[in-house]
């Protein structure tokens, strides 16, 4: 009996899940929804704080300038200085991050290398994202012959690997800053998203609600708009941080290659590039750089692994296997107790709450597809 | 399935054509090719511009000059291929034929390796499922997502081949502490994945700490890292660790295909291994002499497949009532006790190889992809000296797909497990390995081959990276160089080399996909 008793919270692990799929379906708008499951996925949470700061950080301390507009920020130097060495290089106090060979502020180069690389993100995101949509949407709701020309120039693109066109468009665009750059490699970066796109609205048109819609008079674009198209934003969603953290390596690579962004301005891929023969001398200006890129890249991916989880229901994290089984048993004891001890207020709620028995445990594997499908067209 | 094919070719010429048009045109307009000749002011600087524009026929407009270097390709269906001149004025066909060898050997090592290991490694994490290691490899597939991957050569070439030269140097002694912790490691590793109920765990983790202790111990002391052969009091008892290896690689693959209780199958990858053994001494001093064989790929390729062969032999006629199976355990363990012995025979050449002058005790490359010092040498010799080049871009492209695979794997396994049929199966009583190797695997397989089309391109974009930072002049820099100099052709034959690949690859992947899923018509 007194075995027992510890176990009696154990229920309320199950009651929990019950709980909140009772709550799931008590009047929450999807986005509440999706909202509420996010913020349980703590990696994903600490991944936006940590992609929030590096933001702020990075816009406040060198400032912003964007052609003409100069904003300067709270840090004492700027990329484009070239203080006197101290001591080397080696990081200091006035210095945190030291200096490289000609005695820029190397904390300077990584903010605004930052700037760039968050710049070029969100716009390759959002271009690519955008036309991704429009032709994925066009070729899947229409069929027939759109479907055909818009796949097949689809195919003529994502034959081209993204790092050999960015280098190409590199060499004609790069000099024009990375602004433009960005455009032009979001320009051609929605071909796996367009398929994706596709794929979803070739099943979602044949569903029963697109009728409905269709025999209430709906037009196309309003079926499009407003009734496929809601139901697709999950895959949409997912698969353009996909898109954005590959697009951050690709920027760094192709900087690194000499065909990104140009000096006078720099990024962090370019810092690495005019540095990677230091590493012996002056590990630093190779290792801050990195760490900011990998940082950044690694919370995209959180964030975006975070938004699948949330948007599709099927792929739930689960309670791990020894955490139901010991929830199982308990269930089963507070079951079995549940006859002689219903006054006991721990059993009633537990009573209450549907304690399911080892009968409503979820199927084990259920979801976690993974779904890490998105092609990862990337160098 | 004929129709299939032909069908699927068309279309990916088709797509090749309209690909390398883009390309062209955007290579082309991408800058000015006359750029170098303009800036200097000499009395031939006319002239040379003028023979430039004859040779790369700059006088045509960019998307008829398409149409020239077109014919030029053409030219290879009737005995003329034409890639046109670089820049430099060298046909570009004698620098892709230089160059295409290093980079689609760095591409389809990787590729594989990562295939191999991305899809083992998912596979213990779908059937761990939550356990501690699956949230490690989860994470580490993460972090490997977002690795920039010339980051990640450099540093690959900072650690894995100067740090490692210098310890191979000093001794190659590895410290007491970093035995502890490797051993503690592996022993978690083991635990993690064996699973099973506390005390099991207790002793596979025990098991595992001490064998990983072990052999790293007896492998630091003996200096197995300069001369990898098993020593014991002066004389090469390395027959007796290769005979436990293949043995052991004997009892794995029936384990996995049949089950170890199935005695007729255990006499058979038994069996087949015990031949390698007795094989060694003779397959050593006469097929692997060069002395007697002058040995090179395609005979050794020749050998895997006369070797499968007599294996796949074996299990026919030994297999009883269960051909199919035994046949297979057959195959796969001729095929792994023979890759034994071809490892093994380069490993006899390390020392001598890391001792000879063009070395001199640094055998870990960092630069190029060969080292010219050994173009005269045995194939075995050659072998060594392509991995010590291969290994670090290897890793370095290696590591980004090789996260995609086992995320994938895992993925497809968890969504298969969950399938009725599985439900069924294991209803049935079917052991658990029948459950997960012959009705979930197979079915898992499916969507993995897709996303192995997809990787080629990712690849060979990695590869361009990883080139440059390795410094080979593989097809990569061939490439980068073009682009700079505005020089269309090289560039050009880069993509149609690449993009051949990437659309081969595909059409492959859709041909296995009709072949996997029988609900799929292909017709």
């Amino acid at each position: 009996m007194t075995t027992n008793i510890p176990q009696t919270n154990e229920p309320h692990v199950t009651d929990a899940e019950a709980n909140l799929e009772l709550k799931e379906i008590e009047g929450l708008s999807q986005g509440q929804i999706v909202r509420k499951r996010f913020f349980r996925h703590w990696g994903a949470v600490t991944s936006m704080i940590v992609l929030a700061l590096i933001i702020i950080l990075a816009f406040t301390s060198v400032g912003i300038s964007a052609g003409p507009v100069r904003i300067p920020g709270w840090w004492a130097w700027d990329w484009t200085q070239n203080p006197r060495p101290v001591n080397g290089g080696t990081p200091s106090w006035e210095h945190p991050f030291g200096q490289d060979s000609i005695g820029k502020d190397l904390f300077a180069l990584v903010m605004r290398g930052t700037q760039q690389s968050l710049m070029i993100m969100v716009l390759v995101g959002l271009i690519g994202a955008t036309i991704g949509i429009v032709i994925g949407a066009l070729s899947g709701f229409f069929r027939g012959w759109v479907d055909s020309v818009l796949m097949r120039f689809t195919d003529v693109i994502i034959t081209i690997p993204f790092i050999v066109i960015g280098a190409v468009i590199g060499s004609t665009f790069g000099k024009l800053g990375a602004f433009v750059l960005a455009i032009v490699l979001g320009l051609f970066s929605w071909t796996g998203l367009a398929r994706l796109v596709r794929g979803e609205f070739l099943s979602l048109r044949e569903r029963e609600f697109v009728d409905a819609a269709r025999v209430a008079g709906a037009s196309n674009g309003r079926i499009i708009f407003k009734h496929i198209l809601p139901n697709a934003m999950g895959v949409i969603i997912v698969n353009t941080t996909l898109l954005m953290a590959g697009a951050i390596l690709a920027e760094t690579g192709l900087s690194f290659l000499g065909f990104g962004v140009q000096p006078p301005d720099t990024s962090l891929g370019l810092i690495i590039s005019l540095n990677q023969e230091a590493f012996q001398t002056r590990p630093w200006l190779f290792w801050w750089p990195g760490a900011f890129i990998i940082v950044i890249a690694l919370c995209i991916n959180f964030i975006g692994d975070g938004l699948r989880d949330a948007f599709d229901p099927r792929q739930k994290r689960m309670p791990s296997e020894r955490a139901m089984r010991q929830a199982d048993v308990a269930a089963a004891d507070a079951a079995a107790l549940r006859g002689h001890e219903a006054e006991d207020p721990a059993f009633a709620a537990a009573a209450d709450g549907q304690a399911p028995g080892p009968d409503a445990r979820a199927p084990r594997a259920e979801g976690d597809t993974a779904g890490d499908r998105g092609d990862r067209d990337r160098g | 399935m004929a129709t299939f094919i032909v069908r699927r070719l068309i279309a990916a010429v088709l797509i090749l054509l309209a690909a390398t048009f883009l390309m062209y045109n955007m290579v082309a307009f991408s800058g000015d090719p006359l750029e170098d000749l303009r800036g200097v002011q000499t009395p031939q600087t006319a002239q040379l511009i003028e023979a430039r524009i004859r040779l790369l026929h700059l006088d045509v407009p960019p998307p008829l000059r398409y149409f020239i270097w077109l014919g030029g390709i053409g030219g290879c269906f009737i005995g003329q291929c034409d890639f046109g001149m670089t820049i430099q004025q060298q046909p570009v066909l004698n620098v892709l034929l230089n160059s295409m060898d290093q980079t689609l050997r760095l591409v389809t090592i990787a590729t594989i390796v990562a295939i191999i290991l991305g899809i083992v490694i998912g596979i213990t994490t779908a059937l761990r499922q939550y356990s501690s290691y699956d949230y490690g490899v989860t994470f580490i597939s993460f972090l490997f997502f977002s690795l920039p991957i010339f980051w990640f050569a450099v540093l690959l070439k900072q650690f894995l081949a100067i740090g490692a030269n210098d310890w191979l140097q000093t001794g190659a002694q590895i410290d007491w502490w970093v035995i502890v912790v490797v051993a503690l490691v592996s022993g978690l590793f083991w635990m993690s994945v064996l699973g099973g109920d506390p005390k099991r765990k207790a002793i596979t983790f025990a098991l595992g700490t001490l064998a990983g202790g072990l052999v790293l111990g007896y492998m630091s002391m003996s200096g197995w890292f300069l001369n990898p052969r098993f020593i014991l009091f002066g004389l090469d008892f390395s027959l007796l660790a290769i005979a436990f290896l293949m043995l052991s690689v004997a009892l794995i693959v029936t384990a996995i295909l049949a089950g170890i209780k199935n005695r007729r199958s255990l006499m058979i990858g038994l069996g087949v291994a015990v031949v390698g053994i007795a094989l060694y001494y003779p397959v050593n001093y006469y097929l692997f002499n060069p002395q007697v064989v002058p040995m090179n790929f395609w005979i050794l390729a020749g050998l895997a497949v006369v070797t499968i062969l007599v294996g796949v032999g074996a299990g026919w006629v030994f297999g009883g009532d269960n051909k199919s199976v035994n046949m297979k355990i057959g195959g796969w363990t001729a095929f792994l006790v023979g890759a034994i012995m071809v490892v093994d025979r380069h490993m006899q050449l390390w020392q001598a190889y890391s001792q000879s002058g063009y070395i001199r005790g640094r055998p870990i490359a960092t630069i190029g992809a060969s080292n010219p010092g050994f173009s005269q040498s045995s194939f075995f010799v050659q072998g060594v000296d392509a991995f010590t080049h291969l290994l670090l871009p290897t890793i370095a492209l290696m590591v980004i797909s090789f996260a995609g695979y086992t995320r994938y794997t895992r993925a497809s396994l968890l969504e298969v497990l969950n399938q009725d049929y599985i439900r069924t199966a294991r209803a049935k009583g079917l052991t658990e390995r029948t459950v997960i190797v012959r009705h979930a695997f197979r079915n898992a397989l499916i969507p993995i081959t897709t996303i192995v089309a997809f990787d080629i391109a990712g690849i060979i974009g990695g590869a361009v990276i990883t080139e440059r930072v390795f410094g080979w002049t593989g097809m990569g820099s061939m490439f980068i160089n073009g682009l700079n100099q505005v020089d269309p052709n090289p560039v050009m034959a880069f993509f149609l080399v690449t993009g051949a690949l990437a659309l081969l690859f595909n059409m492959l992947a859709d041909i296995a996909y009709a072949a996997l899923d029988p609900r799929i018509r292909v017709s």
